[in-house]
């Protein structure tokens, strides 16, 4: 025998079902009169600074159906690459977000600014990425992957360097659509799967 | 920056498999290639903070917060509480916990939710509330309705509330499910059963806790949540293989 190491273990995650959108984005829902307004509507408010840019896409299941009933999180550094609570962060920029994929179409719109490279704990620096998790029905555990942006320089980025199918790099790509607008379609499952990290 | 630490390694043996084919929905929404691990990052080492001035002084009674007092839902009172921790025994103190059920008969108010039970026109099905400095949290609710749902022919899922949960830093988001004592649709649940290992199941499983309950009012259930913990740091500055 030996000492025990007194750990305790992570709860196991349970599929967020077909109705997260109760719990997390009640007025989205129609469930409305419960909170002034869902949490999480815009991760900026006037006055953010730096480019100000609207993402699309969708979220594909294996099938190629895009999903409707998607809820997405993201996370984002400022324009700066800090994080909201870090030294000299834009009070303007929360930098959380929840949105969900439209019950008709399956398409979501994000609004926000470019974030800025992060620094790590390492000094390595990440390219300008947004931090995204995926729940939905049939999502048994929260999937986690990065949003980078293809007009950015993401030669030295230490996660997209680890990917060792180079062409899967290009599943983290938004691609630039317009001046301040970027696609970004996420694959669940099949040809062109989405990295999700584990993390 | 300095209270920056690693994440724990996420112990992916606990968690359901993303893949059972039994919970049918999984079937093509599950990645099929291994993710990609790596140490956590500062954008896992961060995440949003939800303070108090977000919270309604109804928000954790789902009782009566779709009336905002006015009139109470209908069904068995339960007081639904526990304390939110890290792997390292830590309490997580001020953090947001969320959770949503289906109200009495087993019926969630929500356009894509066609079951007949009827709906309770005082209930919403939502609530919320932040940790205190011990990590404790409670809520007041009814016990949710087992409900039918269209997977094989004839299941239903055991009674149980969904849970958010944030964390001090994103990488340690998690949501989850509560499950009732002694529910005998736990053992034949697909999504339950996502989980293999039986003891990590018993996990989500809620007791009855008659030393909380409150004799002609409510019953209580106890639920704890363990979060992913963070490593103290060692070396951290060394390359990799050093
Ligand atoms: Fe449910």
């Amino acid at each position: 025998m030996t000492q025990s190491l007194d750990m305790l273990v992570e709860t196991p995650s349970q599929t967020a079902g077909p109705y997260v959108h109760i719990g997390c984005i009640p007025t989205f829902a129609g469930v409305e009169g419960i909170y002034p307004q869902d949490l999480g509507l815009s991760p900026i408010e006037d006055g953010a600074k730096g480019q100000i840019v609207t993402i699309t896409g969708s979220v594909f299941d294996g099938t190629g159906w895009a999903m409707r009933d998607a809820m997405i999180e993201s996370w984002q550094a400022d324009a700066a690459g800090r994080y909201a609570g870090q030294e000299g962060a834009d009070p303007n920029v929360s930098g959380f977000c929840r949105f969900a994929a439209d019950k008709d179409s399956g398409q979501f719109t994000l609004r926000t600014v470019k974030p800025g490279a992060v620094a790590n704990r390492d000094g390595s620096v990440m390219a300008p990425h947004i931090t995204l998790w995926i729940v939905a029905r049939g999502i048994n555990i929260g999937l986690h992957t990065r949003l980078y942006f293809e007009d950015e320089n993401n030669d030295q980025d230490p996660l997209l360097a680890r990917i060792e199918q180079r062409h899967r790099v290009d599943t983290l790509l938004a691609r630039k659509t317009g001046e301040g607008s970027y696609h970004f379609d996420i694959r669940l499952q099949g040809e062109g799967e989405t990295v999700f990290l584990d993390i | 920056m300095s209270d920056q630490k690693p994440l724990m390694p996420r112990r992916r043996e606990v968690h359901p498999l993303p893949y059972w084919p039994d919970y049918k929905t999984s079937v093509a929404r599950s990645p099929s290639l291994p993710l990609l691990s790596m140490e956590s990052t500062t954008s896992e080492e961060t995440g949003p903070r939800f303070g108090h001035s977000t919270l309604g002084p109804l928000d954790n009674n789902l009782i009566e917060n779709y009336t905002q007092g006015a009139a109470k839902a209908v069904g068995e009172r339960v007081r639904l509480h526990g304390r939110v921790m890290d792997e390292t025994g830590r309490p997580v103190a001020g953090t947001l916990v969320e959770i949503w059920q289906a109200n009495a008969g087993g019926r969630y108010r929500h356009i894509k939710d066609t079951y007949f039970a009827p709906l309770d026109p005082n209930f919403g099905g939502c609530g919320r509330t932040i940790t205190d400095d011990a990590g404790y949290y409670e809520f007041m609710t009814i016990r949710p309705g087992a409900y039918p749902w269209p997977n094989r022919a004839n299941d239903w899922r055991p009674m149980h509330v969904h849970f958010s949960i944030f964390g001090p830093t994103f990488g340690q988001r998690l949501i989850t499910q509560c499950y009732f004592q002694g529910d005998p649709l736990i053992d034949l649940c697909p999504i339950a059963a996502t989980i293999r290992d039986r003891s990590q199941l018993d996990r989500l499983v809620a007791a009855l806790d008659m030393q909380n309950s409150r004799g002609m009012d409510y019953l209580a259930y106890k639920f704890d949540i363990v979060l992913r913990g963070r490593r103290q740091t060692m070396f951290e500055n060394r390359p990799e293989g050093m």
